[in-house]
């Protein structure tokens, strides 16, 4: 049932088979005229390989697991989004490949954080630095506390390339130009002497983007670059995150809890739950065919206009805590399917397809009979 | 920014006439008069005096004789000391106080934001618990106490400073020091316990994963936002050294101001009482202005002023 309405929504949206799947209609929102997007051009390059990244945070109560193993790859010019609910882990990664995390209290520990080359986990602050900005840029969240409101932007938008890229006064100023000209900030060369309290929130978030563009980075982490701004604001941000993708190549990983946004520019996707990745696919594998109940439970508790006097289905419980989290699957004490396996070990990996995986016991054989008998006495 | 400054001046009058206003009154109201000594005056020698010192007259006439003499800024000869005028006195004895003022000023908030970074850089480690403990050991002393104990240690027992006056950068050690320590301890604790919130503050945050330098993102991103409660607070610390040099001149035999404001309060020295008085309130209120003006340079969201079309 869920699948079907999903499947309308991204008919809806213009994602139906055989259509060009990123061709989503802008309905010129800004008066322009609509020309049918390019294909993105994903190539086949790695640029990022997280492999099984676990991240604990001591505290005064106990150790925080916040991040229990994670896996995924990203590849050259595509979005990934990494969604879930709040404390689910998902800005932890984030900061963990950045190089954010406080160590102590933070401990870090993987199989290899890979940026192309490099393993990211090895390298000392110095070295990090190095990449942090320049190859690897970050969004955050709420653009009204990301400036500092003590430096005039131009300050904050050129010290990244004067330090990095060692350009003069000059050619950092022209190169702020261009970025706000890139950004859609009207009047760059007046603006860049005045104060972040002087731009409304979705302007200092175009701010914020367009310094971490500035050094022409491969990758760009934002986390939940919406979640502060209005809807309308909302809509024209992730506009401006296709069309800079469209001009840069550059990959995005998205880190939101809105599916909306997620529908709108994201490739693939990764679900996180209690600090791992519980499921992950394209978008089309993700929105019309989730196998994980944590994401098809996700995507019941939306909102959707087109569901015709139909009730929004909230997952009934909390998330587990993190400071002892269970041995199990950590979804098994909300999952109205959850079998006596899912309390004592943690499934295997199943792969679906070259995308789609997902870490769920219901895919293995000797359950698909008990997932029959309920779908039937539903 | 010119409208500003004309209405802080105007308002910094306002201050200064009351503050004179008071002190004519309180002066008046205390028991004694200037004329007074041990020695048995005759009685006509001491009504020709109070005439000439006009003391005869009914108070609302000296009050408004004084005033003139403040528009004028001309206090007259003092009444203890008929050879020198209050003007001879300020002139001579400020530029000392005003040498002590700085001094002090300087080496309080210099080595406070210092060390009150560094605490805070190396939170809950040797450095901090070090400097917290000093701090709190600098604001529990009076200033009088560490000045007895500065001269007993290191000029008398070991010698290493001389034990009083002004006439050598060595002279000025233990003074400043005495003075320095407390407003430094102050400073020490907020400059900390600011630099710590401002350095979980996301645009800390997000100037790292900028790559930034840390000693970048310390003296440019945090430390102008967490210099902003020190700004704050030191309107009271001047204050507070202000009165602080009328003890430490004493203490240290300095020839500043301090010590004829304080003589001329115990001998009832009215003209050089209401000179010292207006000329500290004065140069303190003008400071007060400084400190205004610093907010907004390091603030650019506060406005001194308002500008047309400012949203």
């Amino acid at each position: 049932m869920t699948g079907k309405q999903i499947a309308e929504e991204l008919a809806r949206t213009r994602l139906e088979d055989g259509a060009d799947r990123d061709s989503v209609d802008h309905t010129g929102k800004r008066g322009k005229i609509v020309k049918p997007k390019k294909r993105k051009t994903v190539t086949g390059e790695r640029i990022l390989s997280v492999q099984d990244l676990h991240v604990t945070f001591n505290t005064y109560g106990g150790t925080v697991q916040a991040v229990r193993g994670v896996n995924f790859d990203l590849y050259k010019g595509e979005t990934l989004a990494i969604v879930g609910e709040s404390g689910c882990g998902k800005s932890v990664t984030s900061n963990a490949i950045m190089g954010l995390i406080q160590q102590p209290p933070g401990k870090i520990s993987s199989k290899g954080v890979h940026f192309k080359t490099q393993d990211l986990t090895k390298l000392s602050k110095k070295e990090m630095r190095k990449i942090q900005g320049v190859d690897i840029s970050m969004i955050f969240q709420d653009p009204m506390t990301a400036l500092n409101p003590t430096l005039t932007i131009g300050e904050q938008l050129t010290e990244g390339v004067k330090q990095h890229k060692k350009l003069s006064k000059a050619e950092a100023k022209e190169r702020a130009i261009d970025m706000l000209k890139l950004v859609g900030i009207p009047n760059p060369e007046e603006r860049l002497k005045q104060y972040p309290h002087q731009f409304s929130g979705g302007m200092r978030q175009r701010i914020v983007i367009a310094i971490a563009l500035i050094c022409e980075p491969e990758l760009l982490i934002a986390d939940e670059p919406t979640t502060a701004l209005d809807v309308t604001i909302q809509a024209q941000i992730l506009e401006l995150f296709e069309e800079i993708q469209e001009k840069t190549g550059v990959s995005i990983i998205l880190i939101t809890h809105d599916l909306g946004v997620v529908a709108k520019i994201a490739d693939r996707i990764a679900v996180m739950y209690a600090g791992k990745v519980i499921e992950t696919g394209d978008k089309r594998e993700i929105f019309y065919n989730p196998q994980h109940p944590y994401t098809k439970g996700l995507l019941t508790s939306v909102p959707r206009l087109d569901l015709a006097g139909g009730e929004l289905k909230p997952i009934d419980g909390t998330p587990p805590d993190l400071f002892a989290p269970p041995t199990g699957c950590p979804f098994a004490a909300r999952c109205p399917f959850s079998m006596d396996v899912c309390m004592n070990v943690y499934p295997e990996v199943t792969t679906l397809s070259d995308t789609h995986k997902v870490d769920c016991w219901l895919q293995d054989p000797r359950a698909q009979k008990l997932i029959d008998e309920q779908a039937f006495a539903r | 920014m010119g409208k500003y400054i004309l209405k802080r001046f105007l308002m910094m009058l306002v201050t200064i006439f009351i503050i004179a206003t008071l002190t004519f009154f309180l002066m008046h109201a205390v028991p004694g008069s200037p004329l007074e000594s041990d020695r048995n005056t005759n009685e006509t020698v001491q009504a020709n005096l109070e005439r000439f010192y006009k003391l005869d007259q009914p108070l609302h006439i000296q009050y408004l004789s004084y005033m003139q003499s403040i528009v004028t800024f001309d206090f007259g000869p003092s009444i203890k000391d008929p050879n020198r005028t209050v003007n001879e006195l300020l002139a001579r004895g400020f530029p000392i106080s005003f040498e002590l003022g700085i001094i002090t000023i300087l080496v309080a908030v210099v080595s406070g934001i210092i060390l009150g970074t560094m605490a805070a850089l190396r939170h809950n480690k040797m450095i901090d618990y070090a400097a917290m403990a000093f701090a709190v050991i600098g604001i529990s002393i009076p200033n009088f106490v560490l000045a007895t104990v500065l001269i007993q240690q290191l000029a008398v027992n070991w010698n290493i400073f001389p034990p009083a006056t002004w006439t050598s950068p060595m002279h000025m050690v233990l003074p400043v020091l005495a003075l320095a320590t407390g407003p430094m301890a102050i400073i020490a604790r907020l400059t900390r316990s600011s630099m710590l919130e401002v350095l979980t503050q996301d645009y800390i945050k997000m100037a790292r994963a900028k790559g930034i330098k840390p000693m970048r993102i310390v003296l440019r991103h945090a430390l102008r936002n967490a210099l902003m409660p020190v700004v704050t607070i030191m309107g009271t610390l001047l204050a507070g050294i202000l009165t602080g040099t009328f003890v430490i001149e004493k203490i240290f035999a300095i020839p500043g101001m301090g010590k004829y404001f304080v003589d001329s309060i115990n001998n009832r020295d009215y003209p050089v009482i209401m000179g010292t008085t207006v000329f500290y309130s004065a140069f303190l209120i003008f400071m007060l202005f400084l400190v205004d003006i610093v907010y907004g340079i390091l603030d650019p969201r506060i406005k001194l002023h308002k500008k047309e079309g400012d949203v």
